[in-house]
């Protein structure tokens, strides 16, 4: 059988033409919106961007405030997260012996979580944080809503982490009398850490980005926030703000969507150096 | 303290942690319905699909334009993004040499990576205007279209991705030994093998089309209508929540959360459609 | 008949002429162990006699390990996993549900097959578990990880880099770390699952010597796959079989007995090499 009964000769570069025309197609889209926002956020950024308080509604001044106010929703983010996470996660990895029924309960409501969006979580704040809880709009209700969105993410990274520590490091424990608690305190959570950071970093990466849950759980205040319970702008909604409500302040919108990228990239080259260079620190002395 | 007596302290503190994540779900539900009811017990659900309009002011609740608008702009972009995203995995593993693809697997994490309000923003300040030279206003499905492909091409892109790699090298081998162009590999032995991975994928996208917010309320417009064209403004859920939240009190707020629910209504109605399609692997 | 090798004759000669107590320490009655609904060995009653080697030996999948790991109620952390039967230790019943099996596991050890020290350094490997039963003097824990390091012969080798990290240590000399850490609890018993089996030859025999140099110190039980290290070290011998789906005690005895006139056709055919 002649291989043309396959395919054509032009057939084949048909296709191949497609394939890398599609190829070079998003990249030509990516490029542009990457080119557009460095192109003109740069000309707005430089140090006294980052360091001034916004004036005329943002179109003048920069984003101090903002910054920090986006630091401290990020921090109460992570503090509620993390530790509910991490003791979540080690549940569902370590005591499935005694927790299965209850682990799975657990894990299917994760699930669910991992899938609500993040407008619905904005309407939970709102109604859990806000009006019921009494937070009023305020960093506290945002960060306690992303901590909820940003759990799913953390709980499975550090879950996974666990699960890739050896398990005759438990059975050697055991046989040696040692007590779960010290056998996850010296030798289980070290060995798991990289897994914990990296869904850290995902989780941060992904709260950094989010809009809507924070559109009416922190507020719209761009003024430096006094404390926890005062209401502060995120830099993402910053951005939107700038964007649709303010004539005249693109030109501030694409500094702040520039430093909203740097940022993640930050981010983001952290975790990939970190998983790397901690993975690769394992794997050495043996 | 005796070991015995840490590890009890030890497993009620985990417990407790995942009492509280495991919670945190019911409690949405439970809050949304809370904040849904009076509107809903005034009101009644029917009317939330039958009044005129959408105009609360005037207790009028149709949520309809704002469905069709959810439905078309998810309808749309899924349409565009699946054959792009499976063909840029396509290229990544079957037809770029190794360091382009690597390069090219990159960019679209990172595209995966912008946040939703600078891709808003892009699509406020650049695209709507070349839209609009076409046909304005520009703020239009089109836009929210063309955006939320953007969106969401990097989601089905990495899913084909992985299920692709995950295709056992035998096939391709078989395939090879067999004088199949590469092509009529992929098609005919790549594709059915990962199926269930394009699935995921498909499901996971359209799931995110839904959700989305803040992109598709910055190009779309505002305007509370059934789109009859490609170049009409309108607004999904996502956005007529987004847009309203701040002012609304009582029953306007209490509808806001109804359209909450119905969102939550057409993710859980997609979850179990996808459980019931799934292609057995 | 296999003709046994010169050296392995002196070696029977060397084990019997230091006689061990024939009283049995730990002695199982019926024991029979399932995984969920699959049965793994069943009915397998046997004395472990105090201060001896005692070799269990057969082809795999017959239950040797699952049997080791009841003795130390290791079974406890599989989930599924169901033990009937008797198990005493002297006078201790290890079945007993509200038994501490903290306390049960410092007297009874248990070595690996494939050398599992932890990622921690060479000197934390050993103070952990000793920490851990209350041992915190510093001094006091000094002196016992030397004493211990002595006593398997890893002393000298590692004295200068006791704060290096254990995984750096050979392959041998790793297994050596892990029979150290069990030791430094002072067990009455040592459990050993195929400890040579993944070392290189020199290191397996190194690994052996120190075994065999645990005699009547210790009461020793070892899985092996190597008849001829049975015949070498220990001094009874137990021979494990899968008959009819489900692991089976064929026959127990001294290792003179099982090796040179074997009671069943089976132990006779598997010592002599024509079957397993």
């Amino acid at each position: 059988m002649s291989e043309s009964s396959f395919s054509t000769a032009s057939n084949r570069q048909f296709s191949t033409w497609l394939v890398w025309a599609i190829a070079l197609f998003v990249t030509t889209i990516f490029l542009w919106i990457l080119s557009d926002i460095i192109w003109h956020g740069a000309r707005q950024l430089n140090w006294e961007f980052l360091t001034t308080a916004p004036r005329s509604a943002g179109r003048k001044g920069g984003i101090a405030p903002i910054i920090v106010s986006t630091a401290l929703i990020l921090g109460v983010c992570m503090a509620v997260s993390v530790p509910v996470g991490v003791g979540t996660a080690v549940l569902l990895a370590e005591f499935t012996d005694t927790e299965n029924q209850f682990g799975r309960l657990v894990r299917r409501s994760l699930d669910v979580l991992a899938g609500v969006p993040s407008i619905v979580f904005g309407l939970f704040g709102n109604a859990f944080f806000c009006k019921t809880l009494g937070l009023g709009f305020s960093i506290l209700s945002g960060g306690l809503t992303l901590a909820c969105m940003v759990l799913p993410i953390l709980i499975r990274s550090t879950e996974e982490g666990f699960r890739a520590v050896p398990s005759h490091y438990r059975l050697s424990a055991a046989a040696l009398g040692i007590s779960r608690t010290t056998t996850l305190w010296q030798l289980l959570l070290p060995a798991a850490v990289p897994g914990l950071v990296v869904g850290l970093v995902l989780g941060v990466g992904r709260a950094i980005a989010e809009t809507a849950a924070l559109i009416f759980t922190s507020g719209y205040v761009d003024r430096m926030p006094e404390s926890l319970l005062d209401s502060g702008r995120a830099l993402s909604i910053h951005i939107f703000d700038l964007s649709m409500n303010v004539s005249g302040g693109d030109a501030n919108a694409y500094a702040s969507a520039l430093v909203l990228l740097v940022l993640l990239l930050l981010i983001n080259g952290t975790a990939a150096w970190m998983a790397e260079h901690w993975l690769h620190r394992r794997i050495t002395p043996s | 303290m005796s070991p015995s007596l840490n590890d009890t302290i030890l497993i009620w503190t985990l417990r407790g942690f995942a009492v509280i994540a495991g919670a945190i779900a019911l409690l949405i539900v439970v809050f949304l319905i809370l904040e849904a009811l009076p509107v809903l017990r005034q009101v009644g659900l029917w009317r939330f699909f039958t009044d005129a309009s959408w105009n609360p002011a005037e207790e009028l609740y149709n949520l309809t334009p704002m469905l069709w608008g959810t439905l078309l702009a998810m309808a749309g972009s899924v349409l565009i993004a699946t054959p792009l995203g499976v063909l840029s995995a396509v290229f990544c593993q079957y037809y770029a040499p190794p360091r382009i693809s690597s390069l090219y697997r990159r960019l679209i994490e990172l595209l995966a990576g912008i946040p939703s309000v600078v891709y808003g923003f892009w699509g406020l300040v650049v695209l709507v205007p070349l839209i609009g030279r076409l046909h304005p206003p520009g703020t239009s499905l089109l836009a929210g279209i063309a955006i939320l492909t953007i969106m969401i091409l990097p989601t089905i892109a990495l899913t084909a991705d992985a299920s692709f790699a995950k295709v056992p090298p035998d096939y391709l081998r078989g395939a090879a030994a067999l004088g199949l162009s590469r092509w009529a590999t992929v098609r005919g032995v790549v594709f059915p093998a990962a199926k269930s991975g394009l699935f995921t994928g498909l499901i996971l996208e359209t799931g995110r089309a839904i959700g989305e917010t803040m992109a598709i309320l910055m190009v779309c417009g505002n305007v509370v209508q059934t789109p009859k064209s490609l170049f009409d403004p309108m607004r999904t859920l996502t956005a007529n929540i987004a847009l309203e939240m701040a002012y609304a009190t009582g029953n306007h707020r209490s509808a806001l959360f109804v359209s909450g629910l119905v969102l939550m209504g057409i993710i859980v109605a997609l979850v179990a459609a996808a459980e019931v399609l799934k292609p057995s692997a | 008949m296999i003709t046994p090798e010169p050296h392995l004759n002196l070696q029977l000669t060397n084990a019997q002429s230091v006689p061990c107590n024939p009283q049995p320490f730990i002695q199982t009655e019926n024991l029979s162990l399932h995984y969920g609904k699959k049965p793994v060995f069943t009915e397998i009653t046997l004395p472990i006699h105090q201060g001896c080697i005692t070799a269990l030996v057969g082809p795999s999948g017959c239950g040797k390990t699952s049997f080791l790991s009841c003795l130390n109620r290791l079974t406890d952390l599989i989930p599924g996993c169901r033990v009937s039967g008797q198990i005493r230790l002297g006078s201790l019943d290890v079945m007993d549900a509200k038994l501490n099996t903290l306390l049960l596991r410092r007297r009874i050890g248990m070595i690996f097959q494939k050398p599992n020290p932890f990622p921690l350094s060479i000197w934390k490997n050993l103070a952990l578990p000793l920490r851990e039963h209350g041992i915190r003097n510093r001094e006091q824990i000094d002196q016992m990880v030397e004493t211990t390091l002595q006593d398997v012969g890893l002393w000298d080798e590692v004295k200068d880099r006791l704060d290096t990290s254990a995984l750096s240590l050979s392959g041998g000399q790793q297994q050596r770390l892990c029979i150290a850490r069990a030791l430094v609890l002072k067990p009455e018993a040592l459990l050993l699952d195929e400890p040579c089996s993944a070392l290189d030859p020199i290191s397996s025999g190194v690994v052996e010597d120190l075994i065999a140099s645990l005699r009547v110190r210790y009461t020793l039980l070892i899985v092996t796959h190597n008849l001829a290290q049975a015949r070498r070290i220990a001094d009874y011998t137990a021979l494990f079989w899968v008959q009819e789906g489900v692991g089976r005690l064929i026959e127990y005895g001294s290792v003179r007995q099982i090796f040179e006139s074997p009671q069943e056709g089976l132990t006779a055919a598997y010592v002599n090499g024509m079957r397993g």
